[in-house]
């Protein structure tokens, strides 16, 4: 493989695992911990929304967030020819 | 039939069905040891680490914590869960390229320092002791609650099993038995939670059913805010800790989560590269259905003690709360004569002693399932125990042979007595352990939860930098981790155990950080040193630099270990 084509594959990879991070820094921290008293004057059924981000939805976000990341490093590693 | 009957026997047919896997998975070279040969299909890897990750603790103790403090136990649900985005993402697929045995080899040849690979040998053994000496004392009181025998005879039962599968299977049989043991545990946890979701909101599904409304339409959460504020706790949904504490202890329980050894370990047994990634995900996909039912069983469990015993008459309770109080996992003290149980947040008023540990235990009697369903949970707490020590224990004993013995002191030993030498350490380990558990020092319940903050502080910064920054050099990375694990034991020391003089009140903690959340300072610190120390000294060999652009590439993983 050649250095650029190396430089370009893993600049792509950055840009999945920059987006990919933000998502999972927004679920759990601004969510459930930052604005989790805003968010709790929003009601989801039972659920105060911040309470539920922190005990449950971030959970759930984070499990999506690995089988996402597996989508697009295999559709990834096939564009560039490095799959095994 | 008895629950001490069910109990015998569940925990009878479980632990035949281990030992049957040991001896069908039995270890015939180093790598099978090590790593199982690196073949385990990744949907079972997946399942391996859930029960390898998911302790005593996460199993019997996890739903008590959040069920007393509420809101605040949040920092542990997210924090177990999202350091695996983290591994899935940051390190799982590159160690796997990388290839090799143990979390030192990969410290050790990328910072192409003996001296390097020493530092992380003490690290993965420090962090490893801490928490394995829990999980033995963990066997030996499930034991004792639910077989009736003394709590040191059950950490014996408990070493002779796990010594009988690790030290005869390794890795390979370590893993099989942790699939066996993930499905017992899961089994074990969600039968009662949905019988009680369905007994006390109609609907079945936990994760649900604790956001429904029960058979009077008050939603359930409300209800148990209204309980709370009645009986001066803080409301349940809402919380009493600082926001930067909470902040620092979830970060630290994620990156600390990532960098343990035995849980990154696990990606090196998988075929190749992609199924590293995808196993991270059925791993937290596991762990994720035992994490997301543990706060529906809190509510559920504190609702509806409150329920059964506040206020009421203690000669009319029902009949577990005796059987509990023999235990000692329940106190009622009469302090004003009336007969009846005032369950209060003041202290001085508060009548009833409630044990966290009970709200997974006697959750099923409360909620008055039958007798199979109580001896179930037995059998899970102990398959819960099992496995994460187990695993603890092989990460013990490959950094002592492989790391110590076959790396520095005597590299031409043979495979087979590297084998004989593996076999050795972790029958040493497990006996060291065991010493641990029948002897338990004071402080390691305290030390477990900052075994994260030890992880946090050394091993998750020298390894994202060997991966994601090609100039770190062996200089920035060992000054970083030596200087990052120092200050996080300076901090427990000083604030958590009180080693340096009297131990100060949390109004003098650094930055308002409790002990537990330092490991985030202790890792940023680590950081820093290690990027500032490696521009001022010379760059890595190019032999490392092509090592890291090699690792970055998942084609070829299965030569790697040929480097």
């Amino acid at each position: 493989m050649s250095k650029e084509k190396m430089k370009a594959y893993w600049k792509e990879n950055l840009g999945y695992l920059a987006i990919l991070l933000s998502i999972w820094f927004l679920v759990s921290y601004v969510f459930g911990i930052f604005l989790v008293d805003q968010l709790n004057t929003i009601k989801l059924g039972g659920f105060k929304l911040g309470f539920w981000f922190a005990q449950q939805g971030s959970m759930y976000v984070f499990v999506i967030l690995i089988f996402v990341y597996v989508r697009l490093m295999n559709k990834l590693d096939k564009k560039y020819g490095v799959d095994e | 039939m008895g629950i001490l009957t069910w109990t015998w026997i569940l925990v009878g047919v479980t632990f035949a069905l281990y030992i049957g896997i040991a001896i069908w998975a039995r270890a015939g070279s180093s790598k099978e040891f090590y790593v199982a040969g690196g073949g385990v299909p990744p949907i079972m890897n997946g399942m391996a680490t859930a029960a390898d990750w998911m302790s005593a603790a996460s199993f019997i103790s996890l739903a008590g914590i959040v069920s007393f403090t509420g809101y605040d136990g949040s920092v542990y649900l997210m924090g177990w869960t999202g350091g695996y985005v983290l591994l899935a993402l940051l390190l799982a697929p590159y160690l796997r390229k990388f290839g090799k045995f143990t979390v030192p080899d990969f410290i050790g040849d990328r910072y192409y320092s003996n001296t390097a690979r020493v530092v992380a040998v003490i690290a993965a053994l420090i962090v490893s002791f801490t928490y394995v000496a829990g999980q033995m004392r963990g066997v030996g009181i499930v034991f004792s609650r639910y077989l009736e025998v003394d709590i040191n005879t059950g950490v014996y039962i408990g070493m002779a099993i796990v010594l009988f599968y690790a030290v005869l299977g390794g890795m390979k049989g370590i893993t099989y038995t942790q699939v066996a043991q993930y499905c017992v545990l899961i089994f074990a946890f969600m039968v009662p939670a949905i019988f009680i979701s369905f007994q006390m909101t109609g609907n079945p599904i936990p994760q649900l059913g604790f956001g429904a409304a029960g058979e009077d339409g008050v939603y359930l959460l409300d209800k148990l805010d209204g309980l709370q504020r009645e009986l001066g706790f803080h409301e349940y949904t809402s919380g009493s800790k600082e926001m930067i504490d909470v902040f620092a202890i979830t970060v630290a329980l994620m990156v600390g989560t990532a960098g343990l050894p035995h849980v990154i370990v696990r990606f090196f047994t998988v075929p190749r590269v992609k199924d590293a990634r995808v196993s991270a995900g059925w791993a937290l996909l596991f762990i994720a259905i035992l994490y997301t039912t543990v706060p529906a069983v809190a509510v559920f469990a504190r609702t509806k003690l409150i329920e059964t015993v506040s206020n009421k008459e203690y000669a009319e309770l029902p009949e577990w709360f005796g059987n509990w109080e023999k235990t000692g996992l329940l106190k009622f003290e009469d302090k004003n004569n009336d007969g009846i149980i005032q369950y209060v947040a003041d202290k001085s008023a508060n009548e009833l002693t409630i044990d966290r540990d009970i709200m997974v235990l006697a959750n099923p009697e409360i909620a008055q399932l039958p007798n199979w369903v109580i001896a179930l949970v037995g059998a899970g707490g102990l398959a819960a125990a099992l496995s994460t020590a187990a695993g603890l224990l092989l990460v013990i004993a490959s950094s002592i042979s492989h790391d110590l013995f076959k790396k520095i002191i005597k590299p031409d030993i043979s495979e087979k007595g590297e084998l004989l030498a593996a076999r050795f350490s972790a029958f040493v380990a497990v006996c060291i352990a065991g010493y641990f558990g029948i002897n338990p020092p004071g402080f390691v319940a305290a030390v477990v939860a900052l075994a994260f903050g030890l992880a946090a502080a050394s091993f998750f910064p020298a390894i994202v930098m060997g991966i994601f920054d090609k100039r770190m050099n062996k200089e920035g990375a060992i000054s970083g981790m030596i200087v990052g694990l120092s200050l996080m034991f300076f901090y427990m020391a000083k604030y958590k155990l009180g080693w340096l003089g009297d131990k100060p009140p949390a109004s003098e903690w650094w930055f308002g950080i409790s002990p537990e959340g330092f490991g985030t300072v202790a890792m940023v610190v680590n950081f820093v040193i290690s990027v500032v120390v490696s521009r001022f000294t010379a760059e890595p060999p190019l032999d490392v630099q092509h090592i890291v652009e090699d690792i970055r590439i998942p084609s070829g993983a299965g030569e790697a270990s040929s480097h």
